[in-house]
């Protein structure tokens, strides 16, 4: 059993603040991520966890003790490292082994382990082999592979695969969500890539200037993400944010973007939003794929406008039309046959049903 | 290949000067033969001087022929030099002196280096500085204050320094120490940090970490450093002429000039076979370990 958690952790380098009071609890077996942009302190919270950087305050807890003094080795955990870290000089076993070794491991149990390791990730053939002589994905493997013997509580994992180009990268982030799936240890993984969180994670946490902004599984920070920056940073395109009023008019409630432009809000929502009518710095969040070209049959909640489209880039499945609203640039995804041409008004159909209503003065969504 | 045939057939047929890259190249290439060659010469110029003089004999030497030629060679230069006692015992000295002095230099250096590069602690950053500061002050200034020092400890101890050998080897580390622990510094610091640190969570003490991970990454650099400590061992001249003057306790550089020059009648033959058998060890060693630094230099220690 390996829980981990954080209780209110701090990491301070002389007077500036880099993580500012993390709470989290990681279950037995979860795959987590951490996930943000540089400078969040995702890396930090990663190592403070792994023993790499000493705590200024709070507790770190794995399986249940406290590890605040204890040095790495004696926590057992196995990490892996954003430049692979394999030392040079010793081929891939002596790479894998090197831990069991120096923890004076019987030979055959080194041996059998390694093996199976090697088996699981599919580089017997490179076990004589040193680590020049190994390709980008290769490495990463070894590196896996070390943490693995190890058979340790946690792996941490920071930015693994960011050495990698873009195709290999797909491809080992499925190789270790499938050793995930064979070797079920707890799992720490740090990333600034949301599409690794997504995609990998059971849970992601999203953290931002040294603080935790919203833990959930992948669908649900996609869905009902808490903050602005949430919502801006999951998702690719990134949601479109624009400016916005809230207004009354016979009874219902309408988004009002510009002079032209406005939305009924869904029923669903009304009453979590009256508060906000005529209030100032609202901004309305709509994801690119519930902006798309406007079609015979309409849904409810499915709104028509008309645009003047500044940019078209297509993508070959869809095409990314991009124009402005209020001050604020916006994207929508159309269907590559719609016909959206740059410099010419299309027609276009919003779905509020999946809207977010967001508070510019707090950044929460509301 | 059928795929490519197809290709250049269909392909638009227009005269294509063929060769400028590989003309630039052969010039580029005469260019850096001919200052090679003329450095080569230039450099070369003193030890063939030296080898021509060593083979000549005591009246060749003397006679007004072509300095830059051997009309009737001999060995007799080196035949004398080997069979009096004294340049053995140079040789040996020199030797003994060197050899001790690069292992007590590299075990100093090499864990300062590691510590002062890598286990963070307070005032290590002012420290590696401080060793390098203290390389900068030549060795001319320093002979004074070490023979002071040398005095005090007769006074209070009763051990006489001066005048042995193995005194050296208490004296060079204060050239060889902080330029080395430098080298290593410099080295220690581009290995990444992610493999100090895989190899503390591996389970690693740091003494464990030196000796398996930073030793063998670092070889190159130990190498160099050892080459550099081995070189300015074997030819230091002031400190030995300072510190040494019984027969029996002087090394090579010293012993050469002052038992084959004696007032002002210079023993040529002798002088240069001398020089020429005192400059053979350095010349193996560079060959030998020149090949493991090079080797060790594009062996891509770290991620590639």
């Amino acid at each position: 059993m390996a829980q981990v958690s954080l209780r209110k952790v701090i990491k301070k380098y002389d007077e500036v603040l880099a993580v500012r009071g993390v709470d989290l609890d990681i279950a037995d077996k979860e795959f987590i991520v951490l996930v943000g942009p540089s400078g969040c302190g995702k890396s930090t919270t990663l190592r403070m966890i792994a023993g790499l950087e000493e705590i200024s305050g709070g507790d770190i807890a794995i399986g249940g003790d406290v590890v605040n003094d204890v040095p790495p080795k004696d926590r057992d955990i196995a990490m892996v490292f954003q430049n692979y870290a394999l030392y040079p000089h010793m081929n891939v076993y002596e790479n894998m082994s090197f831990g069991l070794k120096l923890k004076k491991t019987p030979k055959q149990v080194i041996d059998q382990r390694v093996r199976t390791a090697a088996g699981i990730l599919d580089i017997t053939e490179l076990l004589d082999r040193k680590p020049k002589q190994l390709s980008g994905g290769q490495r990463q493997r070894v590196a896996m592979g070390r943490a693995i013997v190890r058979d340790p509580k946690v792996f941490l994992f920071d930015e693994p695969l960011s050495n990698l180009d873009a195709k290999l990268r797909v491809q080992m982030r499925t190789e270790i969500k499938k050793v995930h799936q064979k070797v079920r240890t707890t799992t720490v993984y740090v990333t600034h890539d949301q599409v690794e969180a997504m995609t990998l994670a059971d849970r992601v946490v999203v953290m931002n200037a040294g603080l935790i902004e919203q833990v959930g599984t992948p669908n649900d920070l996609y869905h009902s993400p808490a903050t602005k920056f949430v919502a801006g940073f999951i998702g690719s395109p990134a949601m479109n944010f624009i400016p916005c009023q809230l207004e009354q008019a016979a009874g219902a409630l309408r988004v009002r973007l510009n002079d032209k432009l406005a939305f009924p809000v869904p029923d669903g929502r009304t009453a979590r939003y009256t508060s906000f009518v005529g209030k100032p710095n609202l901004v309305l969040g709509l994801r690119p794929e519930h902006i798309a070209e406007t079609r015979p049959h309409t849904e409810p909640n499915q709104h028509d406008f008309e645009q003047m489209i500044e940019v078209v880039e297509p993508m070959g499945m869809e095409t990314l039309v991009y124009f402005t609203i209020n001050g604020a640039e916006v994207c929508g995804r159309v269907n590559p046959n719609a016909g959206a041409t740059a410099e010419r008004t299309m027609k276009l159909r919003a779905d509020l049903s999946n809207m977010h209503l967001i508070d510019d003065t707090t950044g929460k969504v509301i | 290949m059928a795929n490519a045939t197809v290709a250049t057939a269909g392909a638009p047929t227009r005269p294509v000067r063929y060769g400028s890259i590989s003309q630039s190249r052969r010039w580029a290439l005469r260019w850096s033969y001919f200052f090679l060659v003329l450095f080569a010469i230039f450099f070369l110029m003193p030890p063939f001087y030296m080898l021509v003089t060593a083979l000549k004999s005591k009246e060749e030497i003397a006679a007004i022929t072509n300095p830059w030629w051997v009309y009737s060679p001999t060995l007799s230069n080196f035949i004398e030099l080997l069979t009096q006692n004294q340049y053995l015992i140079f040789f040996r000295n020199s030797a003994l002196v060197s050899i001790c002095v690069v292992v007590v230099t590299m075990l100093i250096s090499v864990i300062a280096a590691f510590s002062l590069a890598r286990m963070k602690f307070w005032g290590s950053a002012a420290l590696a500085t401080g060793v390098f500061l203290t390389y900068l002050i030549p060795d001319t200034l320093l002979f004074i204050p070490l023979f002071k020092m040398m005095t005090f400890v007769r006074e209070t101890t009763g051990i006489e320094l001066v005048n042995h050998w193995w005194t050296l080897i208490i004296i060079y580390p204060t050239l060889t120490v902080p330029f080395c622990t430098w080298i290593m510094i410099g080295y220690f610091a581009s290995i990444p940090k992610e493999l100090d640190e895989a190899a503390l969570i591996d389970g690693a003490t740091w003494m464990q970490t030196l000796t398996k991970i930073f030793i063998p990454v670092a070889l190159p650099g130990i190498i160099a450093a050892t080459i550099f400590c081995f070189t300015v061992s074997w030819a230091q001249f002031l400190y030995p002429l300072a510190f040494t003057t019984s027969t029996t306790e002087l090394v090579l550089p010293v012993g050469i000039v002052t038992t084959l020059i004696k007032g002002d009648v210079f023993n040529w033959g002798q002088i240069m076979a001398g020089a020429l058998l005192g400059a053979a060890p350095p010349l193996i060693i560079y060959a030998f370990l020149m090949d493991y630094y090079i080797a060790g230099l594009t062996a891509g220690a770290t991620k590639g």
